[in-house]
């Protein structure tokens, strides 16, 4: 099999699995169809409603229905808003996609040039406050961190409106809460591979026969380097959007996945809360071949 | 006994640790000046005691219902400790032995169980601990398991590497050649030597426990009050961001340095506790 048809295949199993348990979670709450209905439903809208969600079925037939509808990216009534969950993720979705990919730009610029400049000079006081600033950033909580920017940016001095998606602006404290950490622990990697490549043999016979130091760093070296940065910056993006944009959403009212996610939990809406996480596992799935195939493409040594 | 400890620095450092642990946890509340949970509706939102109208008893200031921050803040770690000890605890020994079998049995059985552990880590877990958490509902208890679900997949993976390049060396070898049998290979040649990686990594995890427990009680759907936590008195004191910065920072710092001094420690004892580190320090300082 080629690594693409490989990764396609692995990607399809992990969204079968995720699937799996999404669907199992769904069957563990009881009866939807007592969710759905009024307390004061009689028997026969029950059985009504359960004939027609295929709740009479056996499990496995339910599953395979439930494999159907999201073959169709049919999510299932949202409970909350009474309507397609398909409709309302898709509505947010832009909203999430566009925070991601801002901050994992800014990130990916930010954490590749620091960690080039701190590789330079291992030691230096460059090299000690970036690594400390990275360590920094990872050990703050995310939502912490959001809340300090908001009071430094927002509230004293009044720059950059604290939450919300009313202005353009609104975005930058968001996609820099999310961009920050993400850029500490790139930078991490990119430091420790350069220092590694910088320090190999074929670095010196550049060095040796005559080439410029600004080409051997980011000609030889960053390019041999940028295999990790690619693949720690995919994994940066995955766990955003798998995970930190709901707290970093949350914290800016910014109207995406992520708060999404938390609304339908206050609202017990698992139906759409499902929608959410397969769609999530669909993107995740795709970043990660997307990612995958950028590293075999820069970095030959892996294989095609 | 203190000889047989300075041979075996994995295991100083295990006590040292606990020990750490057990303090921050136990006598850290013990310190505190007052109750964390008395509220007190006159000594509402005060700030820090060197501010204006900042109280001497209440060093830190109060929150929204007159509560003591700093007291709340130390006996916020207990909570923290908890959950990063039963996470480390469950999910470090189920993924010791998932990787343990893995690696040792190889095959198929390698094959089957990896994939579930790089699925795992595919879709890493926030999103579906939410979703988990929805269906269970909040708490204590759900919290440790939901990370525990969440964390074993990286012991798992680390002990199968581990164990594969150990089964490679001559020591193992010569165990099996003297008679040995599979079960005594295991766990009396290869585990001493996960050991000190599997401490490291204990550690590492604790700190990612100890941020992720803080946002899943920030998002409401952790710890529930009254118990005390961190991220708990984080999303409490974000309503008053604009004129009481204190309810924000202070949890949210402990946080922070909590789980900084815990990933400076996963550096230190990486380097204290690999041989092969320890002699390219000794080669650097031989040199200089």
């Amino acid at each position: 099999m080629t690594p693409l048809l490989e990764r396609l295949w692995f990607g399809a199993i992990t969204v079968l699995g995720v699937t799996i348990i999404v669907f199992v979670l769904s069957r563990l709450v009881g009866d939807p169809a007592a969710l759905m209905l009024a307390p004061d439903a009689t028997a026969e809208d029950r059985a009504m409603l359960r004939a027609a969600l295929g709740l009479d079925r056996t499990i496995f037939e339910q599953f395979l229905l439930f494999l159907r509808d999201l073959a169709r990216f049919d999510l299932g009534t949202s409970l909350w808003q009474k309507r397609p969950a398909a409709e309302i993720v898709l509505e947010r979705l832009p909203w999430t996609l566009a925070l991601a990919a801002l901050a994992m730009l800014v990130a990916a610029l930010f954490g590749t040039t620091l960690g080039v400049l701190a590789a330079l000079r291992p030691g230096s006081l460059l090299d000690t406050g970036a690594t400390l600033a990275a360590l920094a950033g990872l050990s703050a909580p995310q939502f912490w961190l959001g809340l300090l920017l908001v009071y430094l940016f927002a509230v004293e001095l009044n720059w950059l409106p604290s939450s919300g998606a009313e202005q353009a602006s609104s975005i930058i404290l968001p996609a820099l809460t999310l961009a920050l950490p993400a850029a500490g622990r790139i930078a991490m990697m990119v430091r420790s591979g350069m220092v590694e490549e910088l320090n190999a043999p074929y670095v010196l016979t550049a060095r040796a026969k005559g080439t410029s130091g600004p080409r051997i760093v980011l000609v030889h070296a960053l390019r041999n380097a940028a295999g990790p940065a690619i693949s720690i910056t995919g994994w940066e993006a995955i766990r955003a959007l798998a995970g930190y944009t709901v707290v970093v959403e949350t914290v800016f009212a910014w109207p995406g996945l992520g708060s999404l996610a938390i609304a339908a939990i206050q609202n017990q809406d698992l139906v759409l809360l499902q929608g959410i996480v397969f769609t999530t596992a669909l993107m995740v799935v795709a970043l990660n071949i997307v990612t995958d195939s950028l590293q075999r493409m820069v970095d030959p040594r892996i294989g095609a | 006994m203190s000889a047989s400890l300075r041979e075996r620095p994995t295991l100083m450092a295990a006590l040292l640790i606990l020990g750490l642990l057990a303090t921050l946890a136990l006598v850290l509340p013990l310190l505190a000046p007052n109750d964390p949970t008395a509220t007190s509706l006159r000594l509402r939102l005060r700030p820090p005691a060197w501010m204006e109208r900042g109280l001497p008893a209440y060093w830190l200031g109060t929150d929204h219902l007159g509560r003591d921050v700093l007291s709340r803040m130390l006996n916020g770690a207990r909570i923290s400790v908890v959950v990063g000890l039963s996470v480390v605890v469950l999910a470090g020994s189920f993924g010791t032995l998932i990787g343990l079998i893995a690696g040792f049995i190889g095959g198929r059985t390698d094959a089957v169980l990896m994939r579930l552990v790089d699925m795992n880590i595919a879709f890493p877990g926030l999103l579906l601990a939410l979703l988990i958490l929805a269906v269970v509902g909040p708490g204590l208890i759900p919290v440790i398991l939901v990370l525990s679900v969440n964390g074993w997949m990286i012991f798992a993976r680390t002990v199968r590497g581990l164990v594969l390049t150990q089964r490679a060396l001559p020591y193992v070898e010569a165990a099996i050649l003297t008679g040995c049998r599979r079960r005594t290979v295991i766990a009396e040649h290869i585990l001493p030597n996960l050991a000190a990686p599997l401490l490291t990594l204990g550690v590492l995890e604790f700190a990612r426990v100890v941020l992720a427990e803080a946002a899943l009680s920030f998002l409401g759907l952790g710890v529930q009050p009254p118990l005390v936590s961190w991220g708990l008195d984080v999303a409490a004191g974000r309503n008053y961001l604009s004129n009481a910065w204190w309810l924000v920072v202070v949890p949210g710092a402990a946080i922070a340095l909590t789980v900084l001094g815990l990933n400076l420690l996963a550096g230190r004892l990486r380097i204290a506790l690999d041989p092969r580190e320890r002699e390219k320090r000794f080669a650097a300082r031989a040199r200089a």
